[in-house]
């Protein structure tokens, strides 16, 4: 890992390890949870240059089979996530499979369209709960002995799942196979020509996107205790693009920083009401004509050094 | 009869919705000769060419690569059987430096990179490999800088740097000194000088200079169909080439 990385690394290990003393462990659980998302959704975004928009039905299916399981079958949560994150790989890999056959714009709209059929899905189908989503999650206790409903104890285990997320991510970007994904997201013609099956590789950061993208979404069911159709709807979708673009495309910890935007926006903008997406929509549009390369890109241009 | 060409097609042809773009081309590319196709602008060169790599399916005809018959094979088997193509705009990695770029195909030499869980470390053992290819086409002290912040001559060297990293049997070149000033042609025109030895090498060229210079066999292209193929002295003084490429070059 390059110096101005594991910097950084060392001051987001540093953040998470004291947020709880000083600010809301449930908050920092939201931020951590949507950050591990937006991460996911940064993998292919990012280092494989493909835009989905349908990153929603993995977050929210993930929420779901997470509920689900923790709550009908009594699974103890970290099965219960896990429950959520295989769900999310099994739909990547359909979805995944269709996919990536187009590019661009059209790949974005397939991807739009499947995770809307998700959604309808979601509306109908009676596990879900319809408009009600699932309620009351237990919490449960860690591999059947830590008692995960204080908080507090809560939130070391999200937090550690979310480094090892972020770690996971950080692996895949810089692997034998994170390479040739990044030269097929810069010149994809031309690492076919060198042999690279293009699709194959897109395919699989598409799987491990999404499976990632599950696990976030579970772990936001436990800790919330509930999963609603929010999770699956197409806003879940555009929130991953929003922290995303906000943190800096392509690089590891932008997403991170989009998230804690994104999640303390909504958190201090909620008195306005109906206003917060509104404000949302003008900082957005602010930030996209006064720093296109987001917050950490613009950080990792000054300094000239990977972040 | 495979040993002596490396390549052959056989009534070649590709049609887009009616118009004809490349139509009945018979091509023998001879092992160890460097083959140029000229023509005018809409000749059905880079078609061809597209053809040859598979970019494009062709609606008629036959390709052979070793005697074997590839027309039905994805671009990416085509490489994997050592016919490698360059890009008539530099096709570099942009974001990835200069080493990288090179690093990249010589990670081809693994089979498919899908291991992502390992870490790229592993890749160190082809810098070495990579720093000797970069310093072959002059590129040597540029390793670590993004290869979209090269100049345009020094693209073209990197792409072929990197071609040469897969050891080709087949070098397919596509225009490799378009748009360059006269110092980076010769360095161009020198560097495949050096490279042809042990290979064969097929490029698609405008500027006649460098044909002129480098290529043992020219195949004339007009309007998609071969009109004369010869070395440089038969193709300059047949005079039905004159009227349909060399005439407006010269005015």
């Amino acid at each position: 890992m390059p110096r101005s990385q594991a910097i950084a690394l060392a001051l987001l290990v540093a953040f998470i390890a004291a947020a709880p003393f000083i600010l809301f462990p449930v908050y920092v659980m939201k931020v951590l949870c949507f950050a591990l998302y937006a991460c996911a959704f940064n993998l292919l975004l990012g280092y494989a240059g493909l835009l989905s928009f349908g990153h929603a039905a993995y977050f929210g299916m993930g929420s779901y089979l997470s509920a689900h399981a923790a709550k009908i079958w009594g699974f103890t949560p970290e099965l219960a996530i896990l429950t959520g994150g295989l769900t999310a790989t099994i739909l990547g890999t359909a979805f995944g499979y269709l996919a990536i056959r187009r590019q661009g714009i059209y790949f974005a709209m397939i991807t739009l369209a499947l995770a809307q059929m998700v959604y309808f899905f979601c509306v109908q189908a009676p596990f879900t709960g319809g408009e009600d989503g699932i309620q009351a999650v237990p919490r449960g206790a860690l591999l059947g002995v830590l008692d995960l409903a204080p908080d507090f104890t809560l939130y070391w285990v999200v937090a550690g799942l979310f480094l090892a997320g972020f770690l996971f991510l950080y692996r895949i970007v810089h692997s034998p196979f994170g390479q040739v994904l990044k030269a097929i997201r810069d010149n994809e013609a031309r690492a076919i020509s060198l042999g690279y099956r293009s699709d194959d590789y897109k395919l699989l950061a598409f799987v491990l996107s999404a499976a990632i993208a599950g696990i976030a979404g579970g772990t936001k069911a436990i800790v919330f205790q509930i999963a609603t159709l929010t999770d699956v709807n197409w806003p879940m979708s555009g929130e991953a693009v929003l922290m995303t673009l906000l943190g800096g495309i392509g690089t590891m910890f932008g997403p991170v920083v989009g998230a804690l935007i994104i999640v303390t926006l909504q958190a201090e903008l909620a008195q306005f009401g109906a206003w917060v997406t509104v404000i949302q929509g003008v900082i957005f549009v602010g930030c996209v004509l006064a720093f296109r390369r987001g917050v950490i890109g613009e950080l990792q241009q000054a300094i000239r050094r990977p972040l | 009869m495979s040993g002596d060409f490396v390549l052959e097609t056989e009534g070649l042809t590709k049609e887009f919705h009616g118009f004809v773009a490349v139509k009945d081309v018979a091509l023998t590319v001879r092992r160890g000769t460097v083959h140029a196709i000229i023509g005018p602008n809409g000749a059905g060169k880079t078609t061809c060419f597209n053809l040859l790599t598979k970019f494009l399916q062709p609606t008629r005809g036959v390709i052979r690569y070793e005697g074997r018959d590839i027309t039905a094979l994805k671009p990416a088997e085509v490489a994997r059987l050592g016919i490698v193509r360059s890009f008539q705009i530099s096709a570099v990695f942009p974001h990835l430096t200069v080493l990288e770029n090179v690093r990249v195909a010589l990670q081809r030499a693994r089979g498919g990179s899908y291991d992502f869980w390992r870490s790229e470390s592993l890749l160190s053992r082809y810098e070495d490999r990579a720093r000797a290819l970069l310093a072959d086409v002059g590129l040597d002290g540029y390793e670590n800088v993004p290869a979209g912040l090269l100049p345009y001559g020094r693209k073209r060297a990197l792409e072929i740097a990197t071609t040469l990293a897969l050891e080709p049997k087949l070098m397919l070149l596509d225009e490799p000194t378009a748009g360059m000033t006269h110092e980076d042609v010769d360095r161009v025109v020198a560097l495949i000088r050096r490279v042809r030895a042990g290979r064969t090498i097929l490029l698609v060229e405008h500027n006649l200079k460098v044909v002129a210079g480098l290529s043992d066999t020219i195949t004339v292209l007009t309007r998609g169909q071969v009109l004369a193929e010869g070395d440089y002295a038969a193709i300059s003084a047949n005079p039905e080439v004159k009227t349909a490429y060399l005439g407006t070059e010269e005015g």
